[in-house]
């Protein structure tokens, strides 16, 4: 069973067309890079992957249930990094992951919290608030955020935008260290410096699916038909 | 259990970003004050109150406005957490809420009510203060207040909800101000009795009474005095069905806003 199953997914605001018959599988325990230039419909994509929106047509299944038919089950196994902060500034670290154990109904979160934070290194900064910590720090927070609930699929949306290099490479690094827990990871980035030559991709250009590349294949045709084609 | 603590967890937050704004709290604290200290204090001079339910005898001014002012509370306090929201939604800290595995409604339920508990606070420090001004209802009135103030604080906040789910950007917020706020304060019971409208103008009288702030203000006033008013109550509930019921379709990602972009 994949971590997340897309099949012929589409989606439409109004007569527009944003997704077209979008298919492709995130592997378990996996790193897989979701590569498009900005307007491609990696956000739309993952608006339906939460259920923020409901697709036009086709299916999604995240570790096998249904995100329609079974949302809480399918919502239940899934963290997301979105593109914009989502952390309450005035709150401290630990307040804010209490805030969302509790939207997942962790009733005692604080072993996990201390978990989390010792995953992505932010054990020191507990009782900060998130207004003091760096923009790197805020983003290890919000991936912190996400895994509070032991999803098996995390989805990151340009989580490594605006970060300079060195942050930018601890966040892939936690990222990609989270495979060898069996959680499964869909990286989104318009940037292919972050794509390992071993990750399996999926390009996805103007709503649709360019190409859907296992571990180990060259890209940079696909690559360059992208970008050229802006 | 895990409902309770996700409620918990929402409301812990919403508390907590309010005693982290204590500017907030003062500006709701002084809205009200500043009505009952200044304005009502001009006002009992030209105008006349006749003996009116909930109250025995003549009463002042004063005592007339304060139910009228907690519902003021709750208007701005409602309106408020709807700003939040259409901020939460700009900022995206939003769909965090929103993809939690439980369902919408509960969610948004959840807020709405933490929401009201921050109000009722609210309220009742300012009825601490309406104290040390004279206005003094039976001591029990205070606890026979805190259902109608919860019912009515559900329902504004409800409709305040609606209201965030219809507003596409921040900066569109001014006209919330302009068009719901101060004409549902204005043509209601807040400030003035429903006979004292009939006398300057009959629609403006049939306004107020069919605005739902008027029914939520009556609510109230009846409830501090020990009374219930049966068709406030029966108003409230059904604004409350309908502004939630409303909000909870514009927030289903089948239908209403998040279909749009």
């Amino acid at each position: 069973m994949s971590a997340l199953r897309v099949e012929n997914v589409s989606h439409r605001f109004g007569r527009i067309p944003a997704l077209e018959d979008v298919s492709f599988d995130v592997p378990k325990g996996s790193f897989t890079a979701l590569l498009g230039v900005n307007g491609a419909g990696k956000t739309t994509l993952f608006s339906l992957i939460t259920r923020l929106y409901d697709s036009t047509s086709g299916r999604i299944e995240v570790a096998g249930f249904d995100i329609r038919r079974q949302p809480r089950q399918a919502l239940a196994r899934l963290g997301v990094v979105f593109q914009s902060r989502a952390l309450d500034l005035d709150l401290t670290l630990r307040q804010n992951l209490r805030y969302h154990a509790a939207l997942h109904g962790l009733a005692r979160p604080d072993a996990r919290i201390d978990q989390v934070l010792a995953m992505v290194g932010l054990s020191d900064r507990l009782h900060a608030k998130a207004r003091t910590l760096s923009g790197g720090q805020q983003r290890r927070a919000e991936i912190a955020r996400a895994l509070i609930h032991e999803p098996t699929l995390l989805l990151l949306d340009e989580a490594a935008a605006g970060l300079d290099a060195a942050s930018r490479r601890d966040v892939l690094s936690i990222v990609r260290g989270l495979g060898a827990q069996g959680v499964s990871a869909l990286w989104a980035t318009h940037v292919f410096d972050e794509i390992a030559p071993d990750d399996p991709v999926v390009i996805l250009h103007k709503g649709r699916v360019l190409a859907h590349r296992p571990a180990g294949t060259d890209l940079t045709t696909e690559f360059l038909e992208m970008t050229c084609a802006g | 259990m895990r409902w309770l603590t996700v409620f918990l967890g929402i409301a812990s937050r919403e508390l907590l970003r309010f005693t982290h704004q204590r500017e907030r709290f003062f500006a709701a604290l002084v809205r009200p004050l500043v009505w009952l200290f200044i304005f009502a204090a001009g006002f009992r001079a030209v105008l006349g109150l006749s003996i009116t339910p909930p109250y025995q005898t003549y009463v002042l001014y004063e005592v007339y406005i304060v139910p009228g002012l907690c519902g003021m509370i709750q208007l701005f306090n409602g309106m408020q957490s709807s700003l939040s929201m259409v901020y939460d939604r700009e900022t995206g800290a939003m769909r965090t809420l929103l993809v939690s595995p439980f369902p919408r409604w509960f969610l948004l339920g959840s807020k709405l009510v933490a929401g009201v508990l921050v109000s009722v606070i609210q309220v009742y420090a300012f009825l601490a203060v309406a104290w040390f001004w004279d206005v003094r209802p039976p001591a029990v009135g205070y606890l026979a207040v805190l259902p109608a103030l919860m019912l009515s604080g559900v329902m504004l906040g409800s409709l305040g909800l609606l209201i965030s789910s219809t507003i596409r950007q921040l900066e569109n917020f001014a006209g919330v101000m302009n068009f719901v706020i101060f004409p549902m304060f204005f043509a209601s019971t807040a400030l003035y009795p429903l006979w004292r409208m009939r006398d300057a103008s009959p629609l403006l009288h049939d306004i107020c009474a069919f605005n739902p702030f008027s029914h939520a203000v009556e609510l109230i006033r009846f409830a501090l005095y020990l009374k219930l008013e049966p068709v406030a109550l029966a108003v409230v509930l059904v604004c409350t069905a309908i502004f939630f019921g409303a909000t909870v379709f514009m927030y289903n990602p089948e239908k209403g806003l998040w279909r749009r972009r």
